[in-house]
């Protein structure tokens, strides 16, 4: 028996078995539960991630990190760094090519006028955060790397810095880039009906509040590293990111070199969910080898830089007028959204103009006014996070309707159906259409497993010291970037001479699962026996790996699934044109089918796809590796849809909440692999609960330095801050995609805060406007509301 | 300082070895550079995700923050030391794989090191000792919920029982 | 790799009292779980270590031929957690202990570097206030035992001459007998934490219940170092155990404790806390010696 299949779970495959028995669902390989591709490889420890590749005797790059918050550097003084035995060279921003650069990890634009902001050097004299990049320390060990860091003499030109959105707007506020006087990044707005005239319609009542989401970081347990050298002549960079193809862009414009001078590598990855769908340190990285003639060079953040030197998610300010009917319906909205967008560009407006754009949609309404700003302010760059601005929209938008219809005396459940976008609603700009019922889907199927109706009237009744609430929200989400961005997704597939496929392509497994689906997915196209006889090429190397974009905007199931639909095809014919020379039965009276060549009409076996291989392979006279590779170009968006139902418990005199209870209903189409989405889901809902309750970066007001930018301050959530998290789905089959899929990957961290946010109004009447709701925040609600009282203040 | 190393015995997945270690090393710098051991992983280096964890005589230290040189005479387990030398996973290893409790991967070798811990004392706990025993190991990508899964499945196994969910 | 200068280790107390002679800047390192990451941090970075680790003469518990109970100073956490004397006599400081960090921590993390560190938030240093317990300190010219409160001078400084190390912490027997306590944790998560705020109560009831002989409550984080409240343990002892009781007794923490404003919790919040924790643990204090809140 071959190692590889040990961890099959025996009972499992007798289910499969049984199932391809059965007619119909003989040659489906998708749908199924199947365990991991990597799963073995990761279950003992064999899987290589950066940091297990670096090279024997690559020398250490520490960088310098700025301690103010915003100046100019006057001098470095390296002397003492450089006298420290091991140190090889220091660099400083004095020393890097004039050349800004865009870090976001979007599809390269061929229109100037949408591509990203450049608005970065590999180092800064003009620091604007505390954490930039001020210096590096080049050195064969770590301790003497570090010692040199310490060693470093920086003298700065100190200037008044901003934190706050809405502060560095105002006039006087310091200028962080020239080119941005007012430190607006951007500001979109969305116009449609006549807001000014609606709000004038006798006997509306308004709701008019402010929302706000904190600054948090992706905290994936591998922190970023990458590591460099000099290959004949071009740059090789081993980089643990989401976007292989666009850091290599990325570095080429950072160092003034063709593109294709530069090799990205991707192995495996300890996720990223966003914060590596940028170029975070490979342009450094890659520019310090260059610095030290092409040597090994190693950058690895410490967790500590994670947090605070890499790239966090958007705080957002959300000021929401809201005009109501007492018929329960909605008048007109206005939504003006404040976007931090810290220090630097990244991905800049993209994620204000999505949370902007999730209200019309989310809630239609005939009247709306809305404004999006993203500002930069002295905080760490903000980039994508899993959600890209939704968990931010979702929080501030599914607050604000329980608190309408709480203003209008209405359950807030009934509010929401009235009100939520409805069966065949279509947006003209992305195309997307709502084809099913399916938010009042989802959101029947999480109110009967959690009991909803009864609890939330028993919960009602709950008034001594520990009070129970139940709540919930609802979210939708694109599937990728079109048609705001490119969509494109190449591979190949090689029929290798066991008749197995070998596949490439450029959507990046990152540890959501990609991988597996492709699997799957490849397995049903092409016609093999099992997703096991697809060997998925996880590692990615931007000079072998087709050209693909990367793992982000929960796009990869979807677009891959037109590409590999596409060369499967092709590889298909090219197998059965082969076949069709070794049987001289016509192409079109074949199939290929559990990895063998059968004739269509009474599925007789011809020949197995091994036969086929090897004998295309060996033949003397037409020798053939079949192998197809294609492009393709997708001009399509969907809908996710989805929503969360959350039960707490609050203990009022130790400001405490405890969830008890969480469900998630998600539709993304047809499933590709039910326990891995479910899987997808519960690490989602985990952050919801993280981002509702507890996570926040928290910066000095005096210094601006941050101050908890680590494991045991920054509180992400430990297995004992969890109840058990249910995940279920609606599989209402997407009609653009070729195996009826939609987004996964981010939806899940969309509506799970707000949920609790509403559970809390409902178990204690406090509604708390800006998360994380912590027992500081508690505290200050709860004094405020009247539900504690101390005497002695 | 002048570099200073000191020869340190101990037994690595059952082997005994020597080598000598600069003072200054981790265990984790130890295992990783010294014995390849890469399962071992640098989360945080110190103390908080659990990522380098390890069996140290039979109990779990993250080894980012235990030097090196206290490895002396000790019996040390990496998740490497779990596969037969047939190349078979453990039943813990197998019920992480078959619960879907592995997404990047990162944190796995920790958690199953803490299980392996667990699973050895031949006890049944509840689920909320279980959150408890586990909770020295930070995960993102799966909120826990398939870990908890597949610790508790693999555990009912070992004393012969099925898990109900 | 560590920035360590030098590291010195120890195989016995008086190879450590040499070493700590020979090197007075050196730092010693027990456990580690401190003082590695704060070398790491580069506060400490670049200095020499005596390492402590070794020396299994400082592990394990036992009682005195007093009957005190002497707890070895390199007994990790988890060790004392399950500890049949301290399960018998003491089991609110294995409990206490149990909520240190994550299991990884409890397992090389030491009470006497929990101790030594001299921070207000060690979990162990409530419970072991409000039993009066005693540090034993070795040094060249041999034992030297003082109160535990006389043991934290300031902030992260301890009273431990530079030739001594701790080598035990006595629970003495007066302290534990007839007595139970319970300690609350105050965090923003349930693992992994450092406390906000830390509670520690002990009652010993009259033969009949009814009355609350002796009452001790100590916390951490209530200022800069661990501290007991007289004015409300004044308010308990002699008294019936009642609702009555536990809020007399809880108001009156307001007036002995001194909390900060920090980034980690306000002082309001922490003085709000104090009260309700005070109130919880008296009532489960008293429950476990078979009281009951009337």
């Amino acid at each position: 028996m071959s190692k590889e299949r040990t961890y099959q779970d025996p009972s499992f495959r007798d289910i499969q078995e049984d199932r391809e028995k059965s007619e119909g669902d003989r040659d489906r390989r998708v749908g199924k539960s199947e365990v991991r591709v990597d799963g073995f490889d990761k279950a003992s420890g064999r899987t290589k991630y950066y940091e297990d590749l670096v090279p024997p005797g690559a020398l250490y790059v520490r960088i310098k990190h700025a301690e103010i918050a915003h100046g100019m550097v006057r001098s470095v003084d390296t002397g003492e760094a450089q006298a420290i035995p091991g140190v090889v060279k220091v660099l400083t921003c004095f020393d890097v090519p004039d050349i800004p650069f865009p870090t976001a990890g979007h599809p390269w634009s061929m229109d100037p006028g949408h591509q990203d902001v450049a608005d970065r050097h590999l180092l800064n004299r003009h620091v604007r955060y505390y954490g930039d990049d001020v210096a590096v320390v080049i050195a064969e060990d770590e301790v003497s790397a570090n010692q040199g860091v310490r060693a470093l003499k920086v003298e700065y030109e100190e200037l008044p810095f901003v934190l706050d959105a809405v502060e560095a707007m105002k006039d006087g506020a310091p200028t962080l880039h020239e080119e941005y006087p007012g430190n607006v990044l951007k500001h979109t707005e969305l116009r449609k009906g006549d807001y000014q005239n609606a709000i004038k319609e006798p006997g509306l009542v308004c709701v008019d509040k402010v929302y706000e989401t904190p600054t948090v970081q992706h905290c994936h347990i591998e922190n970023h590293g990458c590591f460099a050298h000099e290959e004949n002549g071009r740059i090789v960079v081993v980089s643990s990111t989401q976007i292989p193809h666009i850091i290599r862009r990325v570095v080429g414009q950072a160092l003034g070199r063709p593109w294709a001078d530069i090799e990205i590598i991707k192995p495996y990855i300890g996720g990223g969910f966003g914060n590596k769908q940028d170029a975070l340190y490979e342009p450094l990285c890659a520019w310090c080898s260059v610095m030290v003639g092409g040597r090994a060079v190693r950058i690895d953040c410490s967790r500590e830089e994670t947090f605070v030197s890499n790239r966090v998610r958007h705080a957002i300010r959300f000021h929401i007028v809201s005009w109501l009917r007492k018929d329960g319906t909605i008048a007109a909205r206005k939504v003006e959204v404040f976007s931090n967008q810290g220090a630097y560009a990244s991905h800049g407006h993209s994620i204000a103009a999505k949370a902007m754009g999730s209200f019309p949609q989310h809630y239609p309404c005939e009247n709306m006014e809305c404004d999006s700003y993203t500002v930069y302010t002295n905080r760490p760059a903000a980039g994508a996070m899993r959600g890209y601005g939704m968990p931010q929209a979702s929080f501030a938008d599914e607050s604000n309707i329980e608190d309408c219809a709480l203003a209008l005396g209405m359950d807030s459940y009934e509010f929401r159906k009235k009100n939520i976008m409805p069966r065949g609603f279509h947006d003209g700009f992305s195309g997307n259409t709502n084809y099913y019922d399916t938010f009042r889907q989802c959101m029947e199927k999480g109110a009967a497993y959690i009991d909803f109706e009864r609890k939330k009237k028993e919960y009602a009744e709950d008034s001594g010291d520990i009070r129970r609430g139940i709540g919930v929200a609802t979210f939708w989400y694109n599937t990728g970037v079109y048609p705001i961005s490119l969509e494109t997704s190449s591979n190949r597939m090689a029929l290798n001479l066991d008749g197995t496929v070998t596949f490439q392509c450029g959507e990046t497994e990152i540890g959501q699962g990609a991988d597996t689906a492709y699997a799957q997915m490849v397995a049903e196209a092409v016609g093999l026996r099992s997703y096991r006889d697809v060997h998925v090429k996880s590692c990615q190397d931007t000079d072998i790996t087709p050209t693909g974009l990367g793992a982000y905007a929960s796009r990869q199931t979807y677009m891959a699934g037109f590409s590999i639909r596409q060369t499967a095809d092709l590889l298909r014919d090219k197998i059965l044109a082969y076949a069709n020379e070794l049987t001289r039965q016509s192409v079109a009276c074949m199939d290929i089918a559990c990895g063998n060549i059968i004739r269509r009409e009474d599925r007789q076996v011809l020949m197995s796809l091994k036969e086929l291989a090897m004998t295309a392979q060996y033949n003397p006279v037409h020798s053939e590796h079949i192998t197809a590779e294609s492009t393709y170009t997708i001009r399509n968006n969907a809908y996710s849809f989805g929503c969360t139902f959350a039960e707490v418990e609050v203990d009022i005199p130790m400001c405490r909440v405890t969830v008890r209870n969480m469900i998630n209903v998600h539709d993304c189409g047809r499933l590709i692999n039910p326990a891995l989405a479910a899987a997808q889901v519960h690490g989602g809902m985990s952050m919801a609960i993280g981002f509702g309750l507890s996570e926040q970066l928290i910066f000095d007001p005096k210094t601006g330095r941050p101050l908890n930018g680590n494991l045991l301050d920054y509180k992400l959530s430990t297995t004992m801050d969890h109840p058990h998290l249910e995940a279920q789905f609606i599989e209402n089959p997407e009609p653009t995609s070729p195996f009826g899929t939609k987004a996964l990957g981010e939806p899940p961290a969309c509506s799970g805060a707000p949920a609790i946010r509403n559970a809390i109004l409902n178990a204690t009447g406090v509604a708390i406007d800006h998360t994380p709701i912590n027992p500081h925040v508690l505290f200050a609600e709860f004094s405020k509301a009247g539900l504690i009282k101390d005497a002695w203040t | 300082m002048s570099a200073q190393y000191k020869l340190i015995h101990c037994t690595i997945n059952g082997k005994e070895t020597e080598k000598m270690v600069d003072v200054r090393a981790s265990l984790t710098d130890m295992l990783r550079n010294e014995y390849h051991l890469t399962s071992v992983k640098k989360g945080c280096e110190v103390g908080e995700c659990g990522a380098c964890n390890v069996l140290i005589n039979g109990e779990a230290f993250n080894s980012c923050i235990y030097l090196a040189v206290w490895a002396e005479g000790k019996n040390i387990q990496t998740l490497e030391g779990l596969l037969s030398p047939e190349g078979e996973l453990s039943d813990i290893q197998q019920a992480f794989v078959e619960e879907s409790a592995i997404q990047c991967g990162f944190c796995t070798p920790g958690f199953i090191m803490t299980a392996a811990e667990i699973l050895n004392t031949g006890k049944l706990y509840s689920d909320d000792e279980l959150r408890k025993l586990l909770s020295g190991h930070l995960c993102r990508c799966t909120g826990y919920e398939n870990i908890l899964r597949a610790v508790k499945k693999a555990m009912y196994r070992r004393l012969g029982k099925e898990v109900d969910f | 790799m560590y920035d360590m200068k030098a590291l010195y280790e120890a195989e016995s107390v008086e190879d450590a009292i040499r070493l700590r002679v020979e090197h007075p800047e050196a730092q010693i390192i027990a456990g580690g779980s401190d003082v590695l990451v704060q070398m790491r941090e580069g506060k400490r970075a670049g200095k020499e270590l005596i390492s402590i680790y070794m020396i299994d003469a400082l592990r394990g518990v036992s009682l005195d031929e007093e009957e005190n109970l002497r707890i070895g100073s390199l007994t990790s956490f988890s060790h004392i957690t399950r500890d049949p004397l301290i399960r018998k006599y003491c089991n609110v400081l294995g409990e206490a202990v149990d909520q240190v960090g994550s299991p990884q921590i409890r397992n090389i993390g030491t009470i006497g570097g929990n101790t030594c560190n001299g921070v207000t938030s060690a979990d162990s240093a409530s419970t072991l206030h409000a039993y009066e317990a005693i540090i034993e300190l070795t040094g060249k010219n041999g034992i030297r035992r003082l109160p535990i409160r006389d043991f934290y001078i300031r902030a992260g400084q301890v009273d431990i001459a530079p030739d001594e190390i701790q080598t035990a912490i006595l629970i003495p027997k007066d302290s534990y007998e007839n007595t139970w306590g319970h300690y609350i944790k105050y965090g923003l998560r349930n693992a992994m934490e450092i406390a906000t705020l830390g509670c520690s109560v002990n009652v010993r009831l009259s033969a009949d219940k009814k009355t609350i002989e002796r009452c001790r409550i100590a916390y951490g984080v209530a200022g800069p170092v661990p501290m007991r409240c007289p004015s409300a343990e004044e308010t308990a002892n002699g008294a019936a155990p009642t609702k009555e009781l536990a809020e007399r007794f809880s108001s009156a923490v307001i007036d002995d404790i001194t909390p900060r404003d920090s980034w980690r919790a306000s002082k309001a919040f922490r003085q709000h806390i104090a009260v309700e924790m005070a109130k919880r643990a008296l009532s489960r204090a008293v429950e476990l010696a078979g009281g009951e809140m009337k």
